[in-house]
């Protein structure tokens, strides 16, 4: 195991974004951080305060924050645009769609808050579409890291890649468990629990669901692969259709809509290249609700790791 | 203005206005808006942006947005005129392997960003200032936006920022030919005042005639109007200008003439006879 399962300390996913943006503008002073007027909520005031003159706050003006951001990055800047999830997405869609990826401009959104565990935001805040209007992009590179390590390392990854990135995150504190010496490639996802039986593909915060899971139906004689699926496009075509190959049934896990996120990807390449068995652990074409409890709200709407495990026991009465 | 300045502005204009008619059959243009910003777009490469075939990727050149794309034919017959473009090559309007159509592409030698869905380039354009204020350069970012597109939302949250970032290297020129698509724009959503608009966002404001180059001149000197502000200017112009059977017609926003009527409106243009249209008014595309 190449993680730790036992005692992983708490971390928020937001910070990994903000420490990364530090430590890289350390290094690059050709980096400039645009904000809404969620600086703080996203972090992104440690950017501001290590480096104030290359913080830019637009107020609450997320399509200017977009134009202005590939504005910056025509100019040979490394423009790195963020807000919650809605509303560095939904709200700006056009002008990320022509200013953005199809201008081909090297801009960095990154977006917090993301998901169902910003429950007492209520379903205005819940972003479940973000990853689906973020992937049907034509340039657009889309990761969605799983803890505090990985958000981290895919920051400083789409920093030092060329061109339209879309990565998210979440404002609350999860397991932070991926080791940071791990491999973590671009594209290429990794497997985190060896198994037979099943295939969860997971991204997110619901990768620690997965192998939650994953260590319940070992207890039953229940061998279920965990493959973190960190980058949703480019998609790692070559490691779904081995896993689809080895184990058969595949299920996703994710927390957004069950449509044109995490399943319709990995759909999408099964379809084509490897037709198999699959289902899913997602936002069931349903808006999101209150609650201070994200714990409880995840169990509501069937995402967490009780879900994963009834899932899998569904299709595999052993 | 000097006599023989003036002089070539006309001309160049002139022979733009003539591309212009040529791109309006085949499939068409929008002709209207692309006539009421024919001279200003000729004013603005030749008498007033440091931009050149030589400096196009200097990062220091002058760097003009057309952020209300539909004028684009006047962009394409400027830069044949300047050399941006080989002549030649605006007979590919509207060809499948070329980019030369209906909205800006930056595929084309002087075209600074892709253009379309409106309201867009303002907030660019304040990237590019912002850069160029971080690197203490002193170029100038223009930025043409029509009066109707002064409806979209994202115009004035841009505004609102270029105000509050003071940034003086801003320059936007609205093209005031009074129409949108197919209505008058103060019969529909009523735009003035224009200038008192862009002052309570912190922006300074001139106005001029957006069809006399002298006037134009006067208004495009001594930038910015104010230290630590944006500057607009507001160019009252005429849509289809040059064509009296076209002009300020609010059913002549995209055309798609015969070769019959392409010919009229060149003798309309050259000052012979008025052209008698018979293409039906297209209101939508």
């Amino acid at each position: 195991m190449n993680f730790n399962f036992e005692s992983p300390e708490l971390k928020e996913t937001r910070q990994g974004f903000a420490d990364a943006l530090v430590d890289a503008g350390k290094e690059n002073d050709n980096i400039v951080v645009l904000g809404g007027d969620v600086s703080g909520s996203v972090k992104t005031n440690l950017f501001r305060d290590a480096y104030p003159d290359r913080f830019i706050s637009v107020g609450v003006a997320e399509q200017d924050m977009m134009g202005t951001a590939a504005g910056l990055a025509l100019a040979g800047k490394i423009p790195v645009a963020s807000a919650y999830g809605e509303f560095a997405t939904g709200r700006p869609f056009d002008q990320i769609r022509q200013s953005i990826a199809y201008s081909e401009m090297n801009v960095k959104i990154c977006a917090s808050h993301c998901g169902i565990t910003v429950g007492p935001d209520g379903a205005t805040h819940q972003s479940f579409e973000d990853v689906a209007i973020m992937r049907v992009l034509p340039n657009m590179n889309v990761i969605t890291p799983c803890d505090y390590n990985q958000t981290y390392r895919a920051v400083r990854l789409a920093i030092d890649t060329v061109g339209p990135f879309y990565i998210r995150f979440y404002r609350e504190k999860s397991p932070n468990f991926t080791d940071m010496n791990a491999p973590f490639e671009f594209g290429k996802a990794d497997i985190l629990a060896e198994g037979s039986d099943v295939t969860l593909v997971a991204s997110g915060l619901i990768v620690w669901e997965a192998l939650v899971a994953s260590e319940k139906l070992k207890k039953e004689g229940i061998s279920a692969r965990v493959l973190n699926m960190h980058t949703i496009k480019p998609i790692d075509k070559e490691a779904l259709v081995k896993c689809a190959k080895e184990t058969g049934l595949i299920i996703t896990c994710e927390d957004h809509q069950w449509q044109c996120g995490l399943f319709g990807a990995v759909a999408e390449v099964l379809a084509l290249h490897q037709p198999t068995k699959m289902d899913y652990i997602a936002i069931d074409d349903t808006f999101g609700e209150s609650g201070i409890i994200a714990s409880q709200l995840m169990s509501k709407f069937n995402i967490d790791s009780e879900a994963i495990y009834r899932k899998v026991k569904k299709h595999l009465k052993k | 203005m000097n006599p023989d300045t003036l002089n070539d502005l006309k001309k160049t204009a002139f022979k733009v206005r003539e591309h212009i008619i040529r791109m309006s059959t085949d499939g068409g243009c929008f002709i209207g808006a692309s006539l009421s910003c024919a001279d200003l777009i000729v004013f603005l490469y030749k008498e007033f942006l440091n931009v050149n075939k030589d400096n196009l990727n200097d990062p220091n050149r002058d760097y003009l947005f057309l952020s209300k794309g539909h004028d684009v034919p006047a962009l394409y017959g400027t830069f044949a005129e300047i050399g941006f473009i080989e002549k030649d090559r605006l007979k590919n309007h509207l060809k499948t392997n070329d980019f030369i159509y209906w909205h800006p592409n930056r595929n084309i030698p002087g075209i600074e960003f892709h253009s379309g869905s409106l309201g867009h380039s303002l907030g660019v354009a304040i990237g590019v200032a912002m850069d160029c204020k971080m690197k203490k350069q002193t170029n100038k970012i223009v930025v043409i936006l029509g009066d109707g597109e002064l409806d979209e939302g994202s115009i004035w949250e841009a505004a609102l920022v270029a105000g509050a970032k003071k940034l003086d290297n801003l320059i936007a020129v609205v093209d005031r030919n009074h129409f949108q698509a197919n209505i008058a724009t103060e019969k529909l959503i009523p735009l003035n005042p224009i200038a008192d608009k862009f002052e309570a966002f912190g922006w300074k404001v001139r106005s001029c005639n957006g069809h006399d180059f002298e006037d134009m001149g006067k208004a495009f000197s001594d930038f910015p109007i104010e230290a630590g502000k944006p500057s607009v200017v507001i160019a009252e112009t005429r849509r289809g200008k040059g064509l009296p059977s076209i002009e300020a017609r609010a059913d002549r926003w995209f055309v798609n003439f015969t070769g019959e009527e392409v010919e009229m409106l060149m003798k309309e243009l050259h000052g012979e006879e008025e052209a008698k249209l018979t293409s039906e008014t297209i209101v939508a595309r």
